[in-house]
């Protein structure tokens, strides 16, 4: 909402410079975007009346026009169309500062000769003067604008931009930011005083109005004004629908619009004589019923939207656009003024199907209070009558049906203390509400008051609407600050589920990050074809989730694996990193449940790509594969107390040949593996991609709460070297849960692992280091050897493994 | 003998001094100390003696092996410590190649910021909780006095779920303050917790908005919470945040969920509060939204407004990000470039 200070200046006074004003405003709820200043830099340019018009003595198009400035007169070229003996314009010394037409910056006017005659000065045009970007014209300013006087101090203005809460419609009027004032600033507030004469004909014996959807309307007053005159409205009117933003028209539109402005209701005027039958019907529209509305589309409408009809058809879209058919135009003479209150929900299911907003909506839709409508109708009444000339019908229209109740609120010094921690008297909140337009009557104590809200603070419900009246007129900076004293709920145990999630996930971000993963965080919305990139059969198994409004087709669905963000991250990344990637994310999945919200899980996912170091003189500079994948889940799970097992997976997304499932405690808690080569070139990966994920909430449950100490072993360990000789398809896993079965084996370490040359073909060698001890005695060299003789004839029987000399 | 054990002391101390590392002093060692050197020849064979030579001979033999002893403890100390000290050329390197590179990992900024406000609460004896990303129209709006067709509805532009006929409306919450009503709905006063989430907007993106991003809720309900504490509270949290020197405005403003309703603004960070392009010229910067919470919340979870109160504040993780680093395009934090990310 723009509002200009000189229109709130005829309903109160305002002492406080414009910047401590709107600093008031902000901290009262009232916030000042922008305060912009009209003129105020027009020096040297001052209003004067054209008192010569003389033909340019080298040019046709030109003129010269002689001035009067009051203490002086001055001649000079004007070249306007639009110049007039008896015009009251504005004129610019040498020395001004305008706007240049041509260029629009700001230039200093300097005397010219134009066309072999010097020029001392200019008339203005409006882009000139840089009110407009009119610059056909000159300005014409009223015929009581006073001559010799500065245009600054006539014309100056400052407006504030002012960003208005849903819950204060009232607000949206210069009324109503005037009462705010007034409230803030300890002034009165004058309210226009509105009389004007009536004709002997009743307004009944000109049209009626009927109500059919009383739900949707609850108030309807109507005005008659016969024999207007349709004219441009008078310039201070102009000028002020100008500083806030709308564009004049006509007289009469602009009188609805300014009392719209005025006092936040919302008029409309139809031509009477276009209305058939002479009557206003309120009612829902038929299904499927059209409209040509005033912006000259056709609009098809439903039965959830409310029209205004006459005995035909509608003719205007209630409190969102007037119709075509019974529009003002230039030949209307009798205008019918409509000053209704119109359903809230009703606006705002017209405005979203017809994809429409007017300032008349803009206002409906906040829910606008029926007790509003009669004193702006009778005020546009008023303006039609000085402005537009005709008469007024007898008395007005006013059908209403749903007369809201008053209630009273009950409120005490010690509820404002209570809620707010500041400490007021009876004394102060009276003020306040007062001030604001509330009635307060005497409670059953003195420190209690029973409050009625006026009619236009529909927003106040409660004691507790009250107290933030109080509060915020007194200022939020007068109140105290102070420590939460109330004592701590109490505290969850870090056993607790909640607890351990959280603690889980910091955990697993600080060991990646440690293992060199960079965190990333992307959409939880992606687009269907990357989910399916990332599986091909996805959507069969698990249609995910859809968004019924989405921005992009980017950004459609809700992602059910994290795989999908990580890799495109990672190809978006491959063309500027020389060494590796890796990058992790936790976050979450949404997985389906029918009607219910989704199940909501907590994944890790990590990828590595590209060479395992950076690259450096002396580092390794082989690539990532499987191994590294493996080991970094390996070693993970090693941190969090867990020992992993690897099986052959299914998992479609990654490779055939190297993928696993990782299973802990008999449970499967991940995946670990190559991404599938189909899937890597989908999303464009030029390397290898190993990748490996794990479900959070599984991990979580395999997990002890609390890490066991287990006593350092006393005794020394007994250390033994093999290297087997075994058939090519046997897996390690094999030979490792043999040689992990004897008790004495503490830790097995596979140290390299051989094909070639000086092995059977079909053959590969395991060199196995095995460290052997005894909890409760010193291992002898014979228990040891006996214990090896043991395992080499298991591995040799079961798997035909054969040690290697 | 007397004249062969002093030209030995002689001798050996001599050479001792010429010893210069400690493969030359073992050398020397075993040469005058050693079982086969002279010294030891002379010690074993004094039983051979007449005992007054035995006597004088034994004497001074014993005498020089303490002496040689003493000084080969002595010489060998000050090797070590020259060794340790002494400049050695086949161990110089190239103290400019570039160190062995340790792949290095970050923390996203987000999770970064987010971590540093749930510290500060948690010290104030705030708990962590986490809620649905996907939630029911009831707990991000009716709950929260946004019914259906309530102008503030319009402060959320809101991505809706694809839902058949009949059922019941589900969407991406719009904030984080459903979760105000599901911890509500479970705990009982006093309860004091934090609720960090990601939450979205259907809205187009530029430097400034982005489709989802992260919210930081708070809430604290007990008897004789106030607005004064709210303040007190936030006050902190912005002085822990933004440094002892930021001057924090609470002000009016409106949530339907809250009464009253207040907005936190600190300082500018970048002009201190004389304006600047940063704080659109206020000297601002908004970065909380906060208030009471509204009694027909309270009523709703059946909580007495009449005993209880309590305050709510939400805050979006992103601009106080964006704020801390100097990040002038909020789209950087999502599209996961890693020039961006590893500066944090
Ligand atoms: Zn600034």
């Amino acid at each position: 909402m723009k509002v200009s200070l000189k229109w709130l200046s005829d309903y109160v006074d305002i002492k406080l410079a414009s910047k401590e004003l709107a600093e008031k405003l902000t901290m009262a709820g009232l916030e000042v975007r922008a305060i912009e200043t009209v003129g105020g830099t027009w020096d040297n340019v001052v209003i004067g009346e054209v008192i010569a018009l003389n033909p340019h003595p080298n040019a046709d198009r030109l003129k010269l026009a002689t001035v009067d400035l009051g203490t002086e007169q001055v001649t000079t070229v004007c070249g306007a169309p639009n110049i007039s003996l008896g015009q009251r314009v504005t004129f610019a010394h040498v020395g001004a500062r305008l706007i240049d037409p041509h260029t629009g910056e700001v230039a200093v006017l300097k005397a010219a000769k134009i066309r072999g005659v010097i020029s001392e000065g200019m008339v203005c045009s409006e882009k000139e003067l840089g009110i407009s970007e009119n610059h056909e014209a000159i300005l014409v300013l009223p015929p009581d604008a006073p001559i010799g006087v500065p245009l600054d101090a006539y014309l100056g203005d400052v407006v504030l931009d002012l960003d208005i809460t849903p819950n204060r419609p009232d607000c949206l009027s210069v009324i109503g930011i005037a009462r705010e004032i007034a409230a803030l600033t300890g002034e009165a507030l004058r309210v226009p005083e509105i009389h004007y004469e009536e004709t002997e004909k009743s307004i009944d014996a000109f049209a009626s109005v009927d109500i059919v959807d009383a739900d949707l309307c609850s108030r309807y007053c109507a005005g008659l004004v016969a024999g207007i005159r349709i004219a441009p409205s008078p310039s201070w009117l102009q000028q002020r629908l100008n500083s806030c933003g709308m564009r004049p028209i006509n007289n009469v539109v602009d009188i609805t619009n300014y009392v719209m402005l005025e006092y936040g209701q919302p008029i409309h005027a139809f031509d009477y004589h276009k209305l058939k039958g002479r009557q206003i019907i309120v009612r829902r529209a038929g299904k499927g019923e059209t409209i040509a509305t005033l912006d000259g589309s056709k609009r098809t409408l439903n039965s959830d939207i409310l029209v205004i009809a006459d005995k035909g058809e509608a003719v205007a879209v209630a409190g969102i656009m007037g119709g075509l058919d019974s529009e003002v135009t230039e030949s209307t003479d009798t205008i019918l003024l409509e000053s209704a209150s119109f359903n809230q929900a009703a606006i705002r299911r017209g405005c979203s199907h017809l994809q429409f907003q007017s300032e008349a909506s803009i206002r409906f839709d906040k829910g606008l209070n029926s007790e509003l409508p009669l004193v702006p109708l009778k005020r546009a009444t008023q303006l039609l009558l000085e402005l537009a000339g005709g008469k007024a019908a007898k008395g007005v229209i006013d059908v209403y049906p749903g007369k809201p109740k008053a209630e009273l609120i009950s409120l005490t010094t010690r509820e404002v203390k209570r809620l707010s921690g500041l400490k007021v008297n009876i004394d102060e909140i009276l003020e306040v509400l007062k001030a604001l337009g509330f009635e307060c009557r005497e409670g059953d104590s003195g420190s209690q008051i029973l409050v009625s809200a006026p009619y236009w603070r529909s927003d106040i419900k409660c004691s507790a609407d009250l107290v933030e009246e109080v509060v915020r007129i007194i200022g939020y900076d007068k109140v105290p600050m102070t420590r939460l004293g109330s004592p701590l709920p109490p505290q969850k145990s870090k056993l607790s589920i909640e607890a351990r999630q959280s603690e889980l996930k910091d955990k697993l971000r600080n060991i990646l990050t440690g293992y060199g993963f960079q965190e990333i965080l992307t959409y939880s919305l992606v687009s269907l074809g990357k989910l399916q990139k990332v599986s091909p059969e996805l959507e069969l198994r698990i249609p995910p989730l859809k968004v019924a409004n989405p921005m992009t087709r980017e950004q459609e669905y809700l992602r059910t694996s994290l795989r999908g963000g990580l890799l495109t991250t990672l190809a978006h990344n491959q063309k500027f990193e020389q060494a590796g990637v890796r990058l992790f994310e936790i976050g979450k999945v949404f997985l389906p449940q029918g009607k219910d919200l989704p199940e909501e899980k907590d994944m890790l996912c990590a990828v590595l790509s590209g060479a395992r170091a950076e690259l450096s003189w002396q580092a390794d500079k082989e690539m990532v594969d499987f191994f590294d994948a493996k080991g970094v889940v390996e070693n993970l799970l090693d941190q969090l107390g867990l020992k992993a097992s690897f099986k052959n997976s299914d998992d479609e997304g990654l490779y055939l040949e190297r993928r696993a499932d990782v299973i802990v405690a008999d449970g499967k808690v991940g995946t670990v593996g190559d991404v599938q080569p189909k899937v890597a070139q989908a999303f464009e990966l030029s390397n290898t991609v190993c990748l490996m994920e794990i479900d959070l909430e599984k991990l979580l449950t395999k997990i002890a709460g609390i890490k066991e100490y287990r006593s350092i072993p006393r005794f020394p360990s007994v250390t033994r070297d093999i290297a087997l000789a075994i058939d090519e398809q046997m897996s390690y896993r094999l030979v490792n849960e043999i040689i992990q079965s004897f008790p004495l084996v503490t830790k097995v370490s596979l140290f390299d692992l051989y094909r070639g040359e000086q092995i059977t073909e079909g053959k590969k060698s395991f060199a196995i280091r095995i460290v052997y001890r005894s909890p409760s005695r010193t291992l002898t060299d014979e228990e040891v050897d006996q214990t090896q003789k043991q395992m080499l004839d298991r591995l040799d029987k079961e798997l035909g493994a054969i040690l290697r000399k | 003998m007397l004249e062969q054990l002093k030209g030995l002391r002689a001798q050996a101390l001599e050479e001792l001094n010429k010893v210069g590392n400690p493969r030359e002093l073992e050398l020397w060692r075993v040469r005058y100390l050693g079982k086969k050197s002279n010294l030891t020849q002379i010690l074993r064979s004094l039983a051979a003696l007449p005992l007054e030579e035995r006597r004088e001979v034994g004497a001074q033999a014993n005498e020089i092996k303490k002496a040689l002893e003493s000084s080969l403890e002595e010489k060998g100390r000050l090797l070590q410590e020259s060794i340790l000290t002494s400049p050695r050329e086949s161990q110089r390197v190239d103290i400019t190649l570039p160190g062995r590179a340790l792949p290095t990992g970050r923390l996203h900024p987000t999770t970064q910021i987010l971590k540093e406000i749930c510290d500060i609460f948690k010290n104030m004896g705030f708990q962590v909780i986490e809620g649905p990303d996907v939630e029911w129209d009831y707990y991000n709006f009716e709950a929260l006095n946004i019914p259906q067709h309530h102008p503030a509805r319009d402060m959320f532009a809101t991505f809706w779920i694809d839902t058949g006929m009949g059922e019941k409306a589900r969407l991406l919450r719009t904030h984080s303050s459903p979760m105000q009503i599901r911890l509500m709905e479970k705990e009982r006063p006093p309860i004091r917790a934090i609720v960090p989430g990601r939450v979205y907007r259907y809205e187009a993106t530029d430097a400034t908005h982005e489709s989802m991003f992260y919210q930081v809720e708070g809430l604290a309900v007990d008897k004789g919470i106030t607005l004064a504490d709210l303040k007190g509270t936030l006050f902190d949290f912005c002085r822990c945040l933004f440094g002892e020197e930021r001057r924090v405005r609470f002000r009016c403003d409106y949530f339907p969920f809250v009464e009253p309703g207040v907005e936190v603004a600190i300082s500018c960070l970048a002009c201190n509060g004389t304006g600047c392009r940063l704080c659109g010229h206020s000297g601002w910067i908004e970065i909380l939204g906060a208030g009471m919470v509204h009694p027909d919340v309270l009523t709703r979870v059946d909580i007495n407004p009449k005993l209880y109160s309590g305050f709510a504040f939400g805050m979006g993780v992103e601009r106080i990000a964006m704020l801390r680093y100097g990040i002038d395009d909020i789209r950087l934090f999502y599209s996961n470039d890693l020039r961006f990310l590893r500066q944090f």
